[in-house]
Formats: C-alpha cells, structure tokens, sequence
C-alpha cells in the first residue's frame, strides 16, 4: 500500500519544534515531501543558518521516526537545508550516527535528551497557563484551581494539550490528580497558585514571543508574506 | 535628545556596532552567515522606510552612524560593545580599536566598552589590563557563545572567568554585558542558558550585570535571575523592535520585565546597524501598554520611559544628563517572591 500524502502529513504535524511548541508542519519547516511508492523525502528549512544546530538536529530526527511511522513507508529520507551544519546532519541521519556521533568532539555534558525535557518542562508550565488563564476568565477563582483536580476540568483543546504534555512527563494524569503542579508533578501550594501562574505566564510570554520572531525570520529569509499583528 | 508632547528625553543607546562584515573580511563561510543572520533580524523587524541594501549593512560608514545616531537619530551617547568573531572574520567583526577611532573622534559621543576572553589565559589578562588602562574602559561586552580555537564557547563560571572578573573589580570596570547566542556549541547544550550570569552576580556583587536582548528567547530565566540578584540590568536590544511589527507582544515583554524587575534596570539599545534607533525611539515615546492588558500589565508614564531611554544606562555609566531633563527617583527593587525557590524548568 503506497502510503498517502495526507498520512504523510498527518504524521508530520506531530513534530513539533521542542523550543517553540508548534508544529513543524505550522510553522512552515518542512519545504517539501515527495512521495514515490514506500520511499518518502521531506525537505526540512530554518529561519537563519545559524539555529540551535541541536534542535534542528531533534526536528530532522523526529521527522525521520514520524515518516517511519506511517504504515507503508519503508524509507525516510530526510533532508535539511540551509544550515551551517546542513551536510554534518543530512550525513549524519543518513548513516544513522546519532548526534554524538554526528559531531564527534563538539559535545559534553548534557545529552539531547536532557534538553528536550527542559523544553518539554518549560512547555508544559506554558500549557498550563494557558489553560488556568482560559479557566479563570470563564470566573472560577485561583483559589478554586488550587483545589481542582484534573476529572473536574471540562473538556477543551487547551485542556488536551495540556495532559499530553504532562503525561510525556511521566507526571500523575490520573482523574483525582491535582491541576496545579509544579515540572516534577508535587501539587502548587495554595498560597502560591497566584504566584506560580504569574511566574508561568511569563513562560509562555518567552516562548510565543520567540516563535512569533522565528516566524517572522523565516518568512524574511524565504520571502513568504509576513503575518503581521493589526496595528491599533 | 527627543521631545514629543512636552516631554523630554535624553537618549543613550546602550548597544551600538560599527562592524566590517564584508565579504572581504570573511574568513570563511561562518563569517558570511553570521552576518546574513544579522541582515534577517534588520529585514524581518525593521519598517520598510529603514531597510538597508544588503552590501550597505555588510560596512557601512562613520558618516552613516554619524548621520544616523546623532543628526536624525535623537541619540545623546552612545556605547559601544564590541563582537571579535576573529575566529570569522579576518580583522574581527567589531573590535575595541575599531569603535576606538570614533571615540577618539568624538568623545562626548561615545562610552566605549572592552571585552576579554578568559579561555587567553595569564596573557590575556595582562593584555585585558592593558586595554581598560589605555582606553580608560568602564564597561566590557562578553561573548560566551564566541568559538575560539577547538573551544565552542565558554560560562562565566569558568575559573579564569572569575579572575578576569576580580580584575574588572579591582580596575573598576563595573559594568559587564553579557551576550548569549546567537548560537553555541559545545552543540548539545542550550544556547541562551543563562544560568552562569546567577553565579556570577552572586559572585561579584559590586558588578553590573547587563544581559543583553534580556535573554531572549528565555526571558523567563533572565526574569527569575533578576528577581534574586539586584545587580542584574536586561538590555533591550532586539526587544526594542518588536514595538513596529508586534507590538502586543512588545507590550507583554515590557510588562513582564516592569513587573519582575523595576523601571531602573532596564536599557534602551538599538543594536544599530541591525535596527535604527530614529523610529525605535519615536515608537517608544509614543507607546502604551494596549487598553485591554492594561489590567495585567499597568502603563507606561513618561518617567518610566525616560529611565529606559536613557537614565539608567547614564546612572551606571556616569553620563551627565542636562538639567531640563527630568531625573525621577528611582523607585527600589521590588519585594523578593517567595515562589518559585527554583525556576520553572
């Protein structure tokens, strides 16, 4: 079975930027997929040459495993460009070296895994704002998210997103699991809900704010019509 | 200086290149991208009216910085902060003996600002000395992400950092600008960590600590760092411009700076080349906060604006500012939060 475009896609649009929290596939990374019986090719681009040459290593692994994924794909060939290490990555996936092995001698400490968690806990933190944000305009009170548990939160898109990340996390998504927690799942204490969802917006400030300039750069840089904010 | 509506401003511009990032001075192909980074920050965030032709950005002249800062651009001084890169680029990118000829050109206009590299060693630091004692330096800009040999990059916890930073307090060099990014190897860690400036302030309490673009992309760990440490200032470059293109967003980043940290540690910076400090500074005056964030984020006053322009670099820098400018107190830093003990990541 020739795998379809729409599959194709569908699969990409999980991949997410680990800095930014968005799709690849929103975000306008991927350039270009052709598909010719069960080989896929996916073109992948950047805002600048220079991006975290880490993260765009992530991005160009985790496309190559969400291609994989769809079922009939027997080959990903995952190309990125327009990077200073565009060839190191491309060589790199294609001989499946892994980052280490991708840049001998230009690591130490932290694995990529390491990273991808703080982003993962930084985007979880920014999921919950959101959510505690959309909770309190509908007029439940700080202290009220203090008490709630997670099997009395209603259904939204917010809320969904929110528990995806939160079970990456490996954090309690059991129903009478708190709502507000910390990174490591330990319960936020009353008296500083306030606190900590202030601390949180701030998060989720940095991080739409970044993906706002990335936008913006990659549009600059490939000459796509710039999303512009209505000026008052 | 800059008036409008009856209010005055006096000017400083707390981040000023005049840089040589000319294919001729390339030496090699990560010189060019560094400065074709550059060129899509100018083009992607600055009005249409202000774009630059590539080959202009590259090199422009002293007449154009000239013209540009003082003439039309309402800047009173200007600091430089340089950007070696001699490892992409043959004479440098922006050294202290280039920024050095226009200071010495006209001194009233300019504070200049040294750098060192700790990864130079015993030598580095005589020749560091020497550079604060010829140029009278009060101020260095420092470059962790700089490649430098097999090096990618170096922290401020370093030990030898920590010695050139016992030697900027013993010759009384205080202010200390902090770049992060715009890339680092070693490659698997984060670029824009910010954690080493914590240390170091702690460390070094009689230095200024200026994060440059306060931490962008991670303005939340530069805020949860400014709240513990009253000695840590957020330069606004590339903050600044988001007022054109975003300015809802501007709006929340200055809102979330005000409510972490207070009106006197902030700076304005243009970057200039990259963004031209003329409609930045327009922009600026005539800003507020938009009606409906108004009750999470408060106003801007024209005191808070005019500490941001220009009193707050002029208080750490010791630039006289004239009298018809209006010098409010500066308000103290805000209570400590007691949450988060740790920062959210």
């Amino acid at each position: 079975m020739k795998p379809t475009e729409a599959a194709v896609l569908g699969a990409l649009s999980g991949v997410r930027d680990p800095e930014l929290d968005e799709p690849i596939t929103d975000l306008q990374f991927v350039s270009e997929l052709r598909i010719e019986e069960d080989a896929v090719d996916v073109r992948l681009r950047l805002p600048t040459p220079l991006c975290a040459p880490n993260f765009a290593y992530l991005m160009v692994a985790d496309t190559r495993e969400a291609v994989l994924s769809v079922p009939g794909v027997r080959e990903a060939r995952i190309s990125l460009d327009g990077h200073y290490a565009s060839e190191e990555i491309n060589a790199g996936m294609a001989d499946g070296r892994g980052f280490e092995g991708t840049f001998p001698g230009e690591t130490e400490g932290e694995s990529l895994d390491e990273l991808r968690t703080i982003f993962r806990r930084k985007s979880f933190v920014s999921r919950q704002e959101k959510l505690c944000r959309a909770l309190l305009a509908e007029g439940r009170s700080s202290e009220e998210l203090a008490e709630m548990r997670l099997e009395e939160v209603p259904e939204s898109g917010e809320f969904e997103k929110y528990l995806q990340r939160r079970a990456e996390l490996g954090l309690d998504i059991s129903p009478e699991a708190p709502l507000v927690v910390d990174p490591n799942g330990n319960r936020v204490p009353k008296d500083a809900v306030v606190q900590h969802l202030r601390f949180a917006r701030t998060v989720r400030v940095s991080i739409e704010g970044n993906a706002g300039f990335c936008r913006g750069l990659l549009a600059t840089r490939y000459g796509m019509p710039k999303e512009e904010e209505i000026r008052s | 200086m800059y008036e409008k509506d009856g209010e005055k401003y006096f000017v400083v511009d707390g981040h000023l290149h005049f840089w040589d990032g000319s294919p001729e001075n390339q030496k090699n192909i990560h010189g060019k991208q560094f400065i074709d980074c550059f060129y899509g920050y100018h083009s992607a965030l600055s009005p249409e009216e202000y774009l630059w032709p590539q080959e202009k950005f590259e090199k422009y002249s002293e007449e154009d910085m000239m013209h540009d800062l003082f003439e039309i651009g309402y800047v009173d001084v200007g600091i430089f902060q340089p950007t070696y890169l001699t490892d992409f680029y043959i004479n440098g990118f922006n050294t202290t003996e280039q920024d050095a000829v226009l200071k010495e050109k006209y001194p009233d206009k300019f504070i200049l600002n040294g750098s060192f590299d700790p990864r130079n060693g015993e030598n580095g630091l005589v020749e560091f000395e020497n550079l604060v004692n010829k140029y009278d330096l009060k101020g260095v800009k420092l470059y962790t992400a700089e490649w430098h040999g097999d090096s990618k990059g170096w922290s401020l916890k370093d030990d030898w950092a920590k010695r050139y930073l016992e030697k900027c307090q013993e010759l009384e060099v205080k202010n200390i600008h902090v770049h992060k990014g715009p890339t680092i190897t070693p490659l698997n860690r984060d670029a824009f960590d910010v954690k080493d400036v914590d240390d170091a302030a702690t460390e070094f309490s009689e230095l200024n600590f200026i994060v440059e673009h306060v931490g962008l992309p991670r303005l939340d760990d530069f805020c949860w760092i400014a709240v513990q440490e009253a000695n840590v200032y957020g330069g606004l470059a590339v903050a600044m411009p988001f007022i054109y293109s975003r300015p809802r967003y501007f709006a929340q980043i200055i809102g979330e700076l005000l409510y972490w940290l207070d009106e006197d540690r902030l700076l304005f910076s243009s970057d200039y080349a990259i963004w031209h400090p003329k409609w930045i500074v327009e922009m600026f005056a005539d800003f507020q906060i938009p009606e409906d964030m108004q009750s999470e984020y408060g106003t801007l006053t024209p005191d808070i604006k005019r500490k941001i322009l220009g009193l707050n670099a002029a208080r750490l820098y010791g630039i006289e500012v004239p009298d018809e400018i209006p010098q409010p107190e500066a308000v103290g830093p805000a209570g400590e939060p007691t949450y988060p003990e740790q920062p959210l990541r």
